[in-house]
């Protein structure tokens, strides 16, 4: 990917590579950003997520790589770079002992907003993060999710070009996890949005496209749907068989339809994953051909493809994939 | 600017609305109290502030960093560093800020004992130059203590870390130069240019000698500096 910064391009991340010891956080990281695009860094905890957010928000430089944000590089730019961004870090530091309006003062005149913004916006993200009647409350009395959208209200106060939120949703109930989903999708209709996260149907909820990260690498790369479609070809049947492993792979194998037999050795179990074309239903021939060799089928269950086994495909270890 | 005035003017509240710096306050008051009346047992006290000046110096030693000790360290340790540096603010910036709003708060605590010269000149005829040069003397002093106590805070995320250094380096400053006469030649001047209280006594005797003047804006210059250096070092750790 060498072509030229253009307009429509907000984060442009080459080759980033970032070392905390002898291991690589991340690895040859590259992506683009479009303006205005929700984009959802997926992956589980230690695939490289907040390493990757710290980098954009020029927190730490990589050991490797460049990354330009609206023009500007990283480094070399930083303090323009800092000026489009907004950043909810993972952990939503805060001065505890300070309320939450003075807060949002200090943290806007930090990011160069003048009074008259600081009196227009304030009452704004108050209003937008539904912390109304918080807003003179000293910080370090609030519960997790207020504390929460009070990370929110900083990162958006000051109406950065670029927002970006590692694990926006992580340790909030259920009831506000569902608002501030949709508090990012409304702001994404203004801003660029980047945000990590490791619940995948989050992600698909919210974002346009997804980046599924593992182990510092990128392993996928495209919309919530196509990401569904490209394993969606297949449908899994789980069986349990007695009889002897070998012969039995080799026989559901030469069954028409069949595209692969995994044979999973579990104690006193012996488990079959197939795997069939989209739409065909094997199980009577499977069965058939089960019986006539004189095995003993035991279980049958048919199994459909859903994000969450694509995430658990890409993003498990070798050795425990089917 | 305005960011240096945004920090500034949030740690200038957190001191005021913080019981340390209140304590520290009393203390210092105290301490520099109890030193004021030394003299006073005496059949012909001396009308001067000198017994005050040595006590302060002395008391700063532990009180500057105990202010200083919660300015950065306490970023570090909450997290909140990591929205400080990805803001569009320089590191220079940071620590300026910082040390501005400790300096204010200990000219505001050195300036609550103007009563000390105030009884002086109610009750007897003081020389008024010592009692003015003392005072620029004793706001160099403590500015160049603050400068430690900042470098020690930026460097770690424990505050008793940083006050239990800061405190010794000082306090070697201090009396550094009573070591003199143990050693020769370069080093011998070394020592006792270093001596943070033989600059300071030419204040007390109301000598306003440049010398000693850039010898503390230099100290606090220095350690300012490496303190900027070393929270820009957090980057690259």
């Amino acid at each position: 990917m060498t072509s030229a910064p253009t307009d429509d391009i907000m984060i442009q991340a080459t080759g980033l590579t970032h070392f905390y010891g002898p291991q690589p956080a991340i690895d040859e990281v590259t992506f683009n950003v479009k303006r205005g695009e929700i984009l959802g860094f997926l992956g589980p905890n230690g695939a490289g997520k907040t390493t990757t957010m710290r980098i954009l928000t020029g927190y730490m430089p990589p050991t490797h790589g460049q990354v330009t944000i609206g023009g500007h590089d990283v480094i070399k730019d930083s303090l323009e770079v800092r000026k489009l961004v907004g950043y909810l870090p993972e952990t939503v530091p805060l001065y505890t002992e300070m309320p939450v309006t003075n807060y949002l003062r200090y943290m806007g005149s930090l990011r160069g907003m003048n009074n008259r913004d600081l009196k227009r916006r304030i009452p704004d993200v108050i209003e937008l993060c539904r912390l109304n009647d918080y807003s003179k409350t000293i910080i370090g009395k609030l519960s997790k999710g207020y504390r929460q959208r009070v990370g929110i209200a900083q990162a958006i106060l000051h109406e950065p070009e670029l927002l970006v939120m590692d694990e926006p949703t992580i340790g909030i109930d259920p009831i506000q996890v569902v608002e501030t989903r949709r508090l990012i999708q409304d702001l994404g209709k203004q801003q660029t949005v980047v945000l990590s996260s490791h619940i995948l149907p989050e992600v698909s909820m919210v974002c346009e496209r997804v980046l599924i990260i593992h182990q510092g690498h990128i392993v996928a790369e495209d919309t919530p749907e196509n990401l569904a479609q490209t394993l969606q070809g297949v449908d899994q049947l789980q069986v349990e068989i007695s009889g002897p492993p070998k012969e039995v792979t080799t026989a559901l194998r030469t069954i028409e339809g069949v595209i692969d037999v995994n044979h999973r050795n579990q104690p006193d179990r012996e488990i079959y994953l197939i795997k069939s074309g989209e739409g065909l239903d094997l199980r009577d021939e499977i069965s058939r051909v089960i019986v006539s060799n004189g095995w003993g089928l035991l279980s049958m269950q048919l199994m459909s493809m859903s994000l969450e086994d694509i995430f658990l495909r890409l993003t498990t270890d070798e050795d425990t994939q089917p | 600017m305005r960011t240096i005035k945004a920090v500034a003017w949030k740690e200038i509240q957190v001191f005021f609305t913080n019981p340390m710096a209140y304590i520290v306050a009393l203390i210092f008051l105290g301490v520099t109290g109890f030193f004021f009346t030394l003299d006073l047992g005496d059949p012909f006290p001396e009308a001067s502030l000198s017994n005050f000046y040595q006590g302060a110096t002395i008391i700063l030693v532990l009180l500057a960093p105990a202010l200083t000790m919660r300015l950065l360290a306490e970023e570090q340790k909450l997290g909140t560093i990591e929205l400080l540096l990805t803001s569009p603010v320089r590191d220079w910036e940071i620590i300026l800020g910082k040390y501005v709003a400790a300096l204010t708060f200990l000219i505001v605590m050195i300036a609550l004992t103007a009563y000390y010269p105030l009884l002086l000149f109610w009750f007897a005829e003081p020389d008024p130059g010592p009692i003015y040069c003392g005072y620029i003397g004793l706001i160099l002093y403590g500015s160049a203590a603050l400068s430690i106590g900042i470098l020690t805070s930026t460097l770690t995320s424990n505050q008793i870390i940083s006050f239990v250094v800061a405190a010794g380096i000082l306090l070697l400053m201090f009396f550094i130069d009573t070591r003199v006469d143990a050693v020769t030649g370069i080093w011998a001047t070394l020592l006792s240019e270093l001596g943070m209280r033989s600059h300071f006594n030419d204040f007390d005797r109301g000598v306003l000698d440049t010398k000693h003047v850039v010898y503390f804006l230099s100290v606090t210059a220095i350690f300012l500096f490496l303190s900027i250096r070393a929270l820009e070092s957090r980057r690259w750790r």
